[in-house]
Parts: structure tokens; sequence; C-alpha cells
């Protein structure tokens, strides 16, 4: 129900607002709902607002785990090839 | 002089004539239409020529990429182009409302002049309107192109057999993601950019292969899935594009995926979809990429076996349905 | 695109799809059929665009749920948006509600007729309209649940500085935990367990589900929106249902944590105030709404503008209900492809594109077995 997109904070001005960017794409974003936003962070982008923030140690984390879980397909693979 | 246009710019009087003078032979003074004739007399090379017709009606008048002026021009000619025709001569019909700034009307003539230069076609003959404020957006455009039709082309939707290749020149769907973004009121700073460019230097790179080419069109509204599923309608094939080849500009794609839009469905002004045999595929592909206009040319799918359909397969390895869009295409949050 | 392509990567998709293929034949081997709710309309669309209900298990079956705010809202609502938009107010909508039935007409329909009404992206642009049109009343249509209420919330915040003095909500806001509770309290419903939202669960908190978990013994996983996050959550629900576990389980940490975004969650209660809500072809649920508190009636269009929002009249035939509360397959709806098609959606649940049936129209033609391949 609630289309939302990570996005990285690039500005942020003194009334709650400031600017994200996804790939170059840069546009105003309602930071009133996120506690201390900070350029750098990356916040969830729901209808011009971010709706929450981005903890990049748990993406890590789990993208850490979705490349393991790659390499055991890239692993399994390749000997049945004949390498 | 007041710098809006008036309805009696439009009556037919003197202020017609000097309107005319002053915006139009100044930038269109061609040989047909110098001396400000009815009908413009033009001598037809060979035998067949290819004729459309069109409409421009976009809201904003300009847009990141381009203006109504400059894609009335390029609209034309590739309707033209991938009916396999080589486009020469425009007519240009001008319906604008009163109020409107001559500043903004001459910026987008400006366009059409540029635009026309750069595909090498004259504007013939045309006409101009002007209607009551609130009776039209600011301005529309009406256009007809005329063109000579290309050797070896054949072009059929009935030429479609499974094995064929699907081609598109460059990535989609960057036009409709800008205007939507500009429509959507979304404040973007350096957002994705129009495509509006001509195809017809495309065309003319695949004449050589003309005879192994089935099918070639401009996806403009409903996008490439548009075009693909009406030229699969009833057919005894299906299309299947892989999600990874299909080519989208960052910026386009970082919109689609904040405005909950189907890239495919997004409208493209500068880009051909080409259907041709397999032999063929890699030749094209290599003519187009010499182009700039064609440096992001790809092979998005091919055609299989099947039942009218247009599929998609995902990166879960499934197959989807590509639809035809629905009704106007609008930012979604959900 | 930073921390979307990394979660699209097919090689993992591929190792997780043969995980779900896996535990899925363990439990076929069990005797087991399972029934697996995703709340969301989100995940619904996710699910359609990337073909994950092809990819399946034969015993495993996704049910979509009520988590679609378009499907939801009653055609009163519909009616009162059109009512005040006749009246000369100035509507500013998403673009999601305009093709959604009232009793009578939609709000395209009134816009074609000569009624103003916007499209936005960001409830911000509403305020901008009302700056923008002084002396005419501007009506923001608030509809949506946590996240996007907390959105809405933000801008109550911002309105309440700017003062702009003709600008008012319509709302008809939604929260997801009773509307499962009450799905769950239904005889008639049988589900196994829930895929719950991504996004809202960023407001509310992965906690939230505890007591639906405990309570009726089923497994509540919160899963990203991104096809391997999907994937992922799918293979922990069928690992729980394995081992007969109930428990909450977050596996979109990235985002949500336990408790919640709490500085949204305190604009919220600021502003808005629990209510019964009516959900389209479900009814009244208790305690499943919010609306502006009394001492903001000056922004609640309700008050301000005196519009009643009545129940309306819902279409002859129209299953919605039963099909978002997991009773009715789409395909099993007798108008489903004929009388109702997204062109002339019958019921809410064909209008939005994320709407189960408009979901199911679109990427499967009515008959996801039918798609060769």
């Amino acid at each position: 129900m609630c289309l939302a997109v990570p996005m990285q904070v690039v500005e942020i001005r003194g009334d709650n607002t400031g600017v994200a960017d996804l790939d170059g794409v840069r546009h105003d974003v309602d930071l009133s709902l996120v506690e201390s936003p900070a350029i750098g962070d990356y916040v969830i982008v729901h209808a011009g607002f971010a709706i929450e923030r981005l903890n990049q140690t748990e993406a890590d984390i789990r993208l850490k785990y979705f490349a393991e879980l790659a390499g055991t397909r890239h692993g399994a693979i390749l000997p049945g090839e004949g390498t | 002089m007041n710098d809006s246009i008036q309805l009696a710019h439009g009556g037919g009087g003197l202020m017609t004539r000097d309107f005319v003078r002053a915006e139009v032979l100044t930038r269109f003074g061609s040989s047909a239409l110098k001396s400000l004739p009815d009908a413009a007399t033009l001598s037809v090379p060979g035998r067949d020529i290819v004729f459309t017709s069109d409409s421009f009606v976009v809201s904003p008048l300009e847009f990141p990429g381009g203006n109504i002026g400059s894609l009335a021009v390029h609209g034309s000619v590739n309707d033209v182009a991938v009916a396999g025709g080589m486009p020469l001569w425009l007519s240009l019909c001008l319906i604008m409302e009163e109020g409107l700034p001559r500043s903004v009307l001459g910026g987008i003539l400006d366009s059409v002049s540029a635009a026309a230069g750069s595909c090498g076609i004259e504007v013939v003959t045309g006409d101009t309107k002007v209607v009551e404020r609130g009776k039209c957006d600011r301005l529309y455009i009406n256009t007809a192109c005329i063109g000579r039709r290309l050797e070896n082309f054949n072009l059929s939707t009935d030429n479609i057999h499974p094995g064929d290749m699907v081609l598109v020149s460059g990535p989609v769907g960057d036009h409709g993601m800008a205007v939507m973004a500009v429509r959507a009121g979304i404040d973007l700073s350096d957002g994705p950019r129009s495509d509006s460019g001509p195809v017809h230097r495309l065309v003319l790179a695949a004449q050589p292969f003309a005879k192994d080419v089935r099918f070639m069109r401009d996806p403009t509204r409903g996008g490439v899935a548009a075009v693909l599923n009406e030229a699969m309608e009833k057919k005894p094939a299906d299309i299947v594009l892989r999600e990874d080849s299909v080519p989208v500009s960052p910026k386009t794609r970082a919109i689609t995926e904040m405005l909950g839009v189907d890239p495919l469905h997004s409208a493209c002004e500068g880009r051909v979809i080409l259907i041709c045999g397999p032999g063929s595929a890699d030749a094209i592909l290599g003519a187009w990429r010499k182009l700039p206009e064609g440096a992001g040319a790809a092979q998005i799918g091919e055609v299989t076996s099947g039942r009218g359909m247009v599929l998609i397969e995902t990166i879960t390895g499934s197959r989807r349905i590509v639809d035809v869009p629905r009704g106007e295409l609008l930012p979604r949050i959900c | 695109m930073k921390y979307i392509d990394e979660f699209r990567d097919a090689a993992a998709a591929s190792v997780l799809c043969e995980h779900l293929a896996e535990l899925g034949n363990r439990l076929a081997r069990a005797g087991r059929r399972v029934a697996v709710m995703e709340v969301c309309g989100t995940h619904t669309m996710a699910v359609a665009r990337h073909g994950i209900r092809d990819i399946l298990p034969g015993n495993v079956e996704l049910i979509s749920g009520p988590g679609c705010p378009v499907c939801v809202t009653g055609p009163g609502y519909i009616d009162a948006a059109v009512e005040l938009a006749r009246k000369g107010c100035v509507i500013v909508t998403f673009g999601d509600m305009m093709n959604v039935p009232g009793s009578d007409t939609t709000l395209a329909a009134a816009r074609a007729d000569g009624a103003a009404v916007k499209v936005c992206y960001s409830p911000s642009n509403a305020l901008e309209t009302a700056a923008g049109t002084p002396g005419r009343e501007v009506v923001f249509l608030g509809i949506g649940f946590e996240a996007t209420v907390a959105a809405v919330a933000g801008l109550i915040n911002n309105a309440v500085k700017a003062q702009p003095g003709n600008f008012s909500i319509l709302s008809a806001f939604k929260t997801i935990p009773p509307a499962m509770s009450a799905l769950l309290a239904d005889p008639d419903v049988a589900i196994d367990a829930f895929l719950c939202p991504a996004h809202v669960s960023a407001i509310i908190g992965a906690d939230a589900y505890r007591g639906i978990a405990e309570s009726h013994g089923i497994p509540c996983v919160v899963a990203g929106f991104e096809p391997l996050d999907i994937l992922l959550g799918l293979v922990r629900i069928l690992e729980q249902l394995e081992q007969g576990a109930a428990r909450v389980d977050n596996q979109y940490s990235r985002v949500v944590t336990a408790a919640g975004n709490l500085k949204a969650q305190g604009l919220m209660a600021r502003y808005l105030q629990p209510s019964d809500a009516f959900w389209r072809g479900i009814g009244t649920i208790p305690g499943s709404g919010l609306t502006i508190r009394p001492e903001y009636a000056d922004m609640d269009a309700a008050v301000r503008l005196g519009i009643e929002v009545l129940a309306g009249r819902t279409p002859a035939g129209c299953r919605c209900g039963d099909v978002i509360s997991g009773k009715l397959r789409p395909q099993e709806c007798r108008m489903f492809g004929s009388a109702c098609t997204p062109e002339n959606p019958v019921g809410s649940c064909m209008v939005s594109s994320e709407g189960t049936c408009a979901s199911f129209f679109r990427y499967a033609a009515g008959k996801g077995a039918q798609v060769p391949g």
C-alpha cells in the first residue's frame, strides 16, 4: 500500500525539509518524521515524506547474506559444467 | 506592439498578415511558402509517398529535453520514418489561445525551425487560428508530413514469425517520465530528459536489411507495451522480453520507481521498436550503435510460438504478462 | 539504485526459490496445504511484477489481503469528495483515487464534468495548492494506512504552522493490525500466516503484530517489497510453519525496528485519534480508523465544510469484500474479466493497479496457470 524508495539525503534546510537523491534524480523531501536526519543518511521516501531512516549496517548484513546465497548457486553450477 | 496573442491575430486581416510575416516567414520562408499561397505545390520524387498527420496538445508546453514545437516535428518525422519513408515536407497549423505570450510562441517556432533543419525537411504550408481564452490550453499544433517511400521495406505484422528478434534503438520511457515528473509537481532539479528526437537516420541505417525487417514503430503513447501488444494482437505467436535486457536510463528508472509506473508503459519520442529476422539483428544493432541516437540500442526479446501475448521474463525466472496501459497514466503512492 | 537493485539479484533469487520449493515439498509430504496472506497491496503488486506467484510450490497459496487503501475506501467517501468538488472546492488527491467508484460516479468523471480535481504525488502539494488559490477551499483526500497517515500527520503539522485558512482534510485513515485481527476472528477465513507490510511496519514497529501472533498462533513475518525480501520472507514463514512456531519475525530490519518510528507515532497521536472505520466490502471494524482530533477540527473537512460521509451504494453482485478477506479468489468472482475489468471496474479491487483483481488481471490475464512458459 505504500510505495516508497530509499533515497540519500544530500541537503538539509532549517524548516525540516531537505533534498534527497536517487541515482541523480533529486527532489524535495519533508524530513519532519525522522529523528535527527543527517546528510548522507538513506531515508525511505513515501509521497514526498521521509518516513524512516534506512539502517545501512543492517542492510549490509542482509546483502552479505544474499551474496553468499548467490555464491552457493554459482558454486553448485560451476563444477557440473566441467571446469 | 502588444506582446500577447490576440483574437485579431487569427482574424484574417492586417494583423494576421503582419503576424504571419513576422513569426512564420522569418523562420520558414522556403520557396514553397514565400508567396503565402493557399497550398504548396511540390514535385514528388519517385512514385510512392508516405503521408501522415498528427496533433500535439502536450502540457506543459516546455519540458526537460524539448517543447511542443520540437516534439511536433519529431513526432511527424518519426511517423513517416517508421512507416518506411524519408520525410520531406511538413505542414504546420497553430491553434493558439488568446493571451499566449509572443515570446513563448517565438521560442517554440524557433524549436520547430531548428528541428526541421536538423531533420532536413521543409515547412511548406500551414495555418494559424486564435481561440478565446479558455478554449484551448495555450497552444495546440497540428501537422502533416509527406515523405518518399524507401525501397525494399515490406512492413507488415503478418510477417512476424517465431524466431524473430525484437530490437529497440535506445533507453525506453524517457519522454513519458520527463513530462509526468513535471506534471506531478515533483520538484526535480535534475530529472529525466525527454528523448524527443528524429528516428529517420535509424531507419536509413536499417535500410540495407530492409527485406528482413518485419515491423517498425515509434513507441509513443502507451510505450513499448502498447506497440508490442498491438503488433501481436491475434497472432499465433508471443513476444518474450527479458527484464534485464530492456534499457532504461538511470533517472527514468528512478522516477518510475518513485511514481509506481512501469517503464514499458511510458512514452518514448525518439526511439524505434523493430522486429526483424534473426539473421539481421546484430547487423542492424551494429549500424544503429554507430549513430548517436542509436548508441543505446539493444535486443530486448524475441518472438516465440504462442497466442498473441507479450510476456516478460522476470528476475525470479518466471514470466508475467506485459499488459497494455489502461487509461491515463497516474502517479500512485500505493 | 542503491538498496534497490541489490535486492533484485537473480542468482540469490534462484537459490531462495529452491529453498521455497524444498520447504513446500516437505510440508506437502506432511500433507499440508498453506495459505499465506500478503496483507499489503504493495506486496501484491511486487508479487505480480516479479512473477512470484508462479514460482510458489503447488501447496502454498498467496492470498491478497485488505491492505490496498483504494480497495477498502467506501463508495460514500467518494460521493462526499465529489459533492465537495461540485460545491466548488479544489480536491487534491493521490492518483490512486481517481477511478475508485462512488455510488454513481468517480473523481475522474467529476473532473471531466468541470470539477477541480488535482492529482498530487506528495500531500505537501495540497498545501501549495491552498496557498496558490486563496479564497477557495482546498480539500486533501486523506486516505491510506499508517505509512501514508504518518506523511499526512507531517502535513497537518506543517499546515498548523502555515495556517492557510482554506485547507482541510477529508479523512478515511485506516490501521492495519485491527483489520488483521478482524479477519482472523471470521470463521470463514482460513489463513496460516501473514506476510506483514514493509512500510506500515516502519511506522508501527514489528512488535505491533506480537498480540496477533501469540493469541492466534499464527506466524507474522515482516518483509520488504523487493523480490529477495519477499522470497526470504516466504522461506521464513514456511520454516515457522514446519516447526509449528508462531512468532513475529522482522526480516526488514534495515528499515523496521521493534518499536517503530516513535517521532512519527508522536505526530500521529498529536493530531489524530482512534475511531471505528468502514472498510469497503468488509464493513465497520471497531478501532481500525483514525480521525482528526476535535482541537484541529478546522482542518477536518467533514466538520469545516459540514459534509457527512455516508455508506454509499456498492454495486449488486460485487464481491470485493470476499476477495480482500481471502474467501474468494479474483477469478472465482462471476464478474471478473467480463462485467468488471480495469477499464470499467465494478468493484474497487479492480481499480487500483495494486488492487487484488486488477493485479491478477494485469499480470496473469485472469488465470495465472494459463501463462505459458
